[in-house]
């Protein structure tokens, strides 16, 4: 009899959170709540201006005050050639600032003490003399001709430019231009933004003093990457670096890079001889770790008269802040921006990118986000809402003639991407009719005749998921598979690791669920552990939805590695040859003798009991997986609004995701997954954004100012489904954590911009505040988001 | 384990005021000698070792250090643990008993109401909260009661569900019986 996959908590389960167990009763184990025997702490003390050359530090006060065991500057690092380290974008970060700080809220001295409190006041007494410098808060101030230099601590950079690149083909493209019947163009400003997990960063570093290993608990989506990086900062040999990730509270892209809080409190362990703890506050948080997006996008589309799309030109100024830290593959300036457009069947585009330094956080982190695909679909489908109304075309209709077909894959992108599968039609259509989409046009005309203001915005997309392969995508050169290591012990229990780092994803549940759906081993027997690096096997960590294309397909992998044993196992067992043996789920059987079998677990006790002659002992194995492509989802998402042209307040009225991510693993989480991911699309269309005063102080560096949804703005979600299983993935399955993130924001911005079409605007830069809604509507122009420039009295 | 050795908090200096304070947390009496400025979710987390309860934003703001202060909701981390003196305080792992969990604690569990897992506890304080005022909430009456409680990875949408999945079970209610997950 066949194991019910469902009831073994297989693929297709809603199976209940394991991790649950612990969260729901307070026993998380969170940075924070991990203390050491002798333990001190640590605190940072900040820039408070944006630009300024730092004259002196008198950090004697500080070394005054009871309990203060150490205060750290940048000059004492720099005596251990500490003061700066390596980005994850061959750049260089100042640990501690030395010559100038170059940002409101940089790194300048640290404090350990015995308790937190102590090191707070130590900082408090540390005075710092700053020379003011002019501050640059955006792209163009930073391109000016006599613009002051930020990096000037960098030999041959003689100016604000972090990079000039380009992709795609120039000339195809002109000629694509030169035959159009309509060029429709737009610009814009995706503002930047905090992916603000509600747990901040922080570490504990312990260095042993008698094995003189170190090990460093940390919040970090991507412990063995820190590991190297430790490595190579600190000189010290990797063998005796261990990173432990905890449980961490939420991640969406800010616990990717190496934060100087992370180094210090290594150096200081390892001087001190004691463990020593940094726990980052949230204003620290907000104003110095990695951002998201602050991109200008402009672009313009070729159009022939009946709707096709012809071709596309874009152009990105990026403001990368005062150290170029983007984490992304090395290959991509700006990321996986050129895979805007991938969803519509355009011959030909092409790409330039202009990135700069400014006087502001280095920026630049894949928030919730794949590599700038966020920025690169948000401009398409702005774009494409633009070119339908330049058209005079219904903007579903428009994106129904453009969509690739599902008999057309593999399908060229026209910056050069192969996507292998979708259904894009069906997908749209499936939205179109769940919002009712006739009907509501006509409930808008007939509100539009009563002076009330509906919208309805559509965002079809396909991105970019779970790099790599290893040939295209690499950070600081190493390649971006994955792994996964299962140990089947002799009762058939199991402890699987892998190199992914759980933030939530529910990477506990849903890798057993794997496993058991290729091999039978009921879920609730599989252990799952990650983010130790003396115990998972190397990965690259999660980002970038890369968990369950790359992480979980390894996981696929070694589970039929174990299998593949256990069949020869199996024939031992039943004294027949290997051919003669047929699998079903848990069990092994003679062919033409079904009652004649094995289970998984019976072959588990033999692999250490009764194996056969001149094998191996043992169930265990190990899985690297380097994925052929990229993996593909597509999603439909549509969103109604309702502005309010006395205010400029817009209400959400319905919003309706259709997601395609292949097979489902877990729908329960998938589903949990596109919801976290259509709040965080609405916070950036509605409300959240960090800006910067034309001094460079930052305006967000709290939840006061820096605003978040709560349960009481974020609206319901309604959520439909299509599958199409990814061909090249073991399981079929495609990454899913941000296509909301990604997808959503321009469905609520055409939404608004929709509702307002009477007023004769193209644009308003995200977020849609009040203010700025009200303006477009009574003054009857684009607005844009972009920070002041301080001019000259 | 030596008996010998006992471990004491930081030393504090001469020209620190101390103030003993009592309460009761999590139904069980206890006393600490404090600094007047220390916080009540660092007692409840350093001097307990009560680590359910998290710090998130430090201004009130994120609702992760929600407890219950006489059966109120406050966020504990601007509060003064010396203001706590006398009263009685509820954090999450006072929720459950030692055989069952509380149906807050189930719902969310059997919503999928959480993910990272770090504001759940501020969210489930804030829930039981509202429960007891009015065990019959209404959506609307939910999503207003928890928005002091910031969620980064849910949408909010399985939390509205989890509480009412949770009154319903308080109620009498059959929740939960229809589509409950293969495990407990």
């Amino acid at each position: 009899m066949a194991l019910d996959e469902i009831k073994i908590g297989g693929l297709g389960a809603s199976r209940r959170r394991v991790e649950d167990n612990r969260f729901i009763r307070g026993k998380g184990n969170y940075i924070d709540d991990i203390a050491l025997p002798g333990m001190l702490h640590m605190e940072i003390l900040r820039s408070p201006l944006a630009h300024a050359r730092i004259r002196s530090i008198d950090v004697s006060a500080a070394w005054a005050i009871p309990g203060v065991r150490m205060v750290l500057t940048g000059e004492m690092l720099a005596a251990r050639n500490l003061a700066w380290m390596p980005t994850l974008s061959y750049d260089t970060q100042a640990v501690l600032a030395t010559d100038k700080v170059r940002f409101q809220g940089q790194e300048v001295a640290c404090v350990v003490a015995d308790d937190p409190y102590i090191a707070k006041d130590g900082c408090e007494a540390i005075v710092v003399d700053y020379e003011p410098l002019p501050p640059i808060v955006n792209p163009s101030q930073a391109k000016a001709p006599d613009a002051p230099l930020i990096r000037d601590d960098k030999t041959g950079q003689d100016s604000n430019v972090v990079f000039d690149w380009e992709v795609g083909d120039r000339e195809g493209t002109d000629r694509a231009f030169a035959g159009a019947d309509v060029v429709s163009a737009i610009e814009m400003h995706y503002p930047r933004s905090h992916p603000s997990p509600i747990e901040a960063c922080g570490s504990i570093a312990d260095f042993n003093r008698a094995t003189s290993k170190l090990t460093v608990y940390m919040t970090t989506q991507a412990p063995h990457i820190i590991r190297a990086a430790v490595a190579l900062v600190a000189e010290l040999p990797e063998h005796m670096i261990r990173i432990v990730s905890p449980d961490l509270g939420g991640g969406f892209g800010n616990k990717v890079p190496v934060y100087p809080g992370y180094v210090v409190s290594i150096l200081a362990s390892i001087l001190l001889e004691c463990p020593v703890k940094w726990i980052e506050d949230k204003s620290g948080n907000l104003i110095s770790t990695g951002f998201g997006r602050d991109i200008y996008l402009k672009g313009e589309m070729a159009l022939r008269s009946d709707g096709r799309m012809l071709g596309v030109r874009m152009h990105t100024d990026s403001d990368h802040g005062a150290f170029f830290s983007d984490a992304q593959p090395s290959k991509f300036k700006i990321g996986l921006m050129h895979s805007a457009f991938s969803c519509y069947d355009i011959p030909t585009a092409h790409l330039t990118a202009q990135g700069v330094y400014t006087n502001k956080a280095p920026g630049g982190v894949a928030y919730r986000c794949s590599f700038r695909v966020t920025e690169a679909m948000y401009f398409q489908e702005r774009m494409v809402q633009a070119a339908a109304a330049d058209l005079g075309m219904d903007q579903a209709e428009f994106r129904r003639i453009n969509l690739v077909r599902d008999d057309d894959f593999p399908h060229r992108t026209p910056w050069g991407f192969l996507t292998d599968s979708g259904q894009y039609q069906k997908c749209l259509d499936l939205g179109l009719e769940a919002i009712g989409y006739e009907d509501f046009l006509a409930q808008k005309e007939e509100a539009r005749q009563r002076g009330r203001l509906l919208g309805i915005g559509i965002s079809t997309m396909t991105e970019p998921l779970g790099a790599g392969n290893s040939r295209e995508y690499d950070i600081l050169g190493i390649k971006m598979f994955d792994s996964a290591e299962l140990k089947v012990h002799m009762t058939g229990k199991a402890l699987l690791r892998t190199g992914a780092k759980t933030q939530g994803q529910g990477h506990e549940t849903t890798w057993a669920q794997i496993v058991a759906h290729e091999l039978g081993i009921p879920a609730e027997d599989v252990l799952v552990e990650e983010g130790d690096t003396d115990t998972a096997p190397f990965g690259m960590g999660t980002y970038a939805s890369r968990s369950t294309p790359v992480a979980g397909a390894a996981v696929a992998m070694v589970s039929r590695k174990i299998r593949a044993k256990a069949r020869k196992i199996a024939a031992h067992l039943l004294e027949v040859s290997e051919e003669d043996i047929e699998w079903e789920l848990g069990r092994f059987s003679v062919r033409g003798a079904p009652d004649r079998g094995v289970t998984i677990q019976e072959c588990a006790i033999a692999a250490y009991s009764n194996m056969p002659d001149g094998m191996e002992p043992g169930l265990e194995n190990n899985a690297y997986y380097d994925p052929p492509n990229l993996t593909w989802p597509f999603a439909c998402y549509i969103a109604t609004v309702e502005v309010d042209p006395e205010t400029g307040v817009w209400d959400v009225l319905r919003v309706v995701a259709v997601d395609d991510c292949g097979v489902r693993i877990n729908p329960m989480i998938v589903e949990g997954q596109i919801m976290g991911g259509l709040t965080e699309a609405y916070a950036m269309a509605n409300m959240q954004f960090i800006t910067f005063d034309e001094d460079g102080n930052c305006i967000g560096s709290n939840y006061m100012d820096y605003l978040l949804p709560t349960a009481w703005e974020t609206p319901g979600f309604e959520l439909h489904e299509v599958v199409t299983p990814c061909p090249h993935h073991p399981i079929g399955a495609k990454g899913i954590g941000e296509c909301a993130t990604v997808g959503g924001p321009a469905a609520f911005v055409n939404a608004v911009i929709d509702a307002i079409g009477d007023a004769g605007v193209r644009n308003i830069d995200m977020p849609l505040l009040p203010d700025r809604v009200y303006e477009a509507i009574t003054q009857g122009h684009d607005i844009s988001g972009a920070p002041p420039v301080k001019t000259e009295p | 384990m030596s008996t010998l050795f006992e471990e004491v908090p930081p030393s504090f200096g001469d020209d620190v005021p101390v103030r003993r304070l009592e309460l009761t947390v999590n139904g069980e009496r206890r006393a600490a000698d404090v600094e007047p400025r220390l916080l009540l979710a660092h007692l409840l987390r350093n001097g307990f070792r009560l680590t359910g309860t998290h710090t998130g934003c430090d201004t009130t703001n994120c609702g992760a250090c929600t407890v219950l202060y006489d059966g109120v909701p406050v966020k504990s981390c601007t509060m003064f643990a010396v203001q706590a003196d006398g009263h009685e305080i509820l954090t999450v792992e006072g929720l459950a008993t030692a055989s069952e969990l509380h149906p807050i604690q189930e719902g969310f569990k059997d919503e999928h109401g959480l993910q990272c897992g770090f504001c759940t506890p501020g969210m489930m304080l804030s829930a039981k909260a509202l429960l007891e005022e009015n065990p019959n909430p209404t959506e609307d009456e939910i999503r207003w009661a928890l928005s002091g409680n910031l969620c980064r990875c849910t949408g909010y949408q399985n939390i509205v569900k989890a509480v009412m999945w949770a009154a319903e079970k308080l109620g009498g209610g059959t929740a939960g019986s229809d589509e409950a997950g293969e495990e407990g």
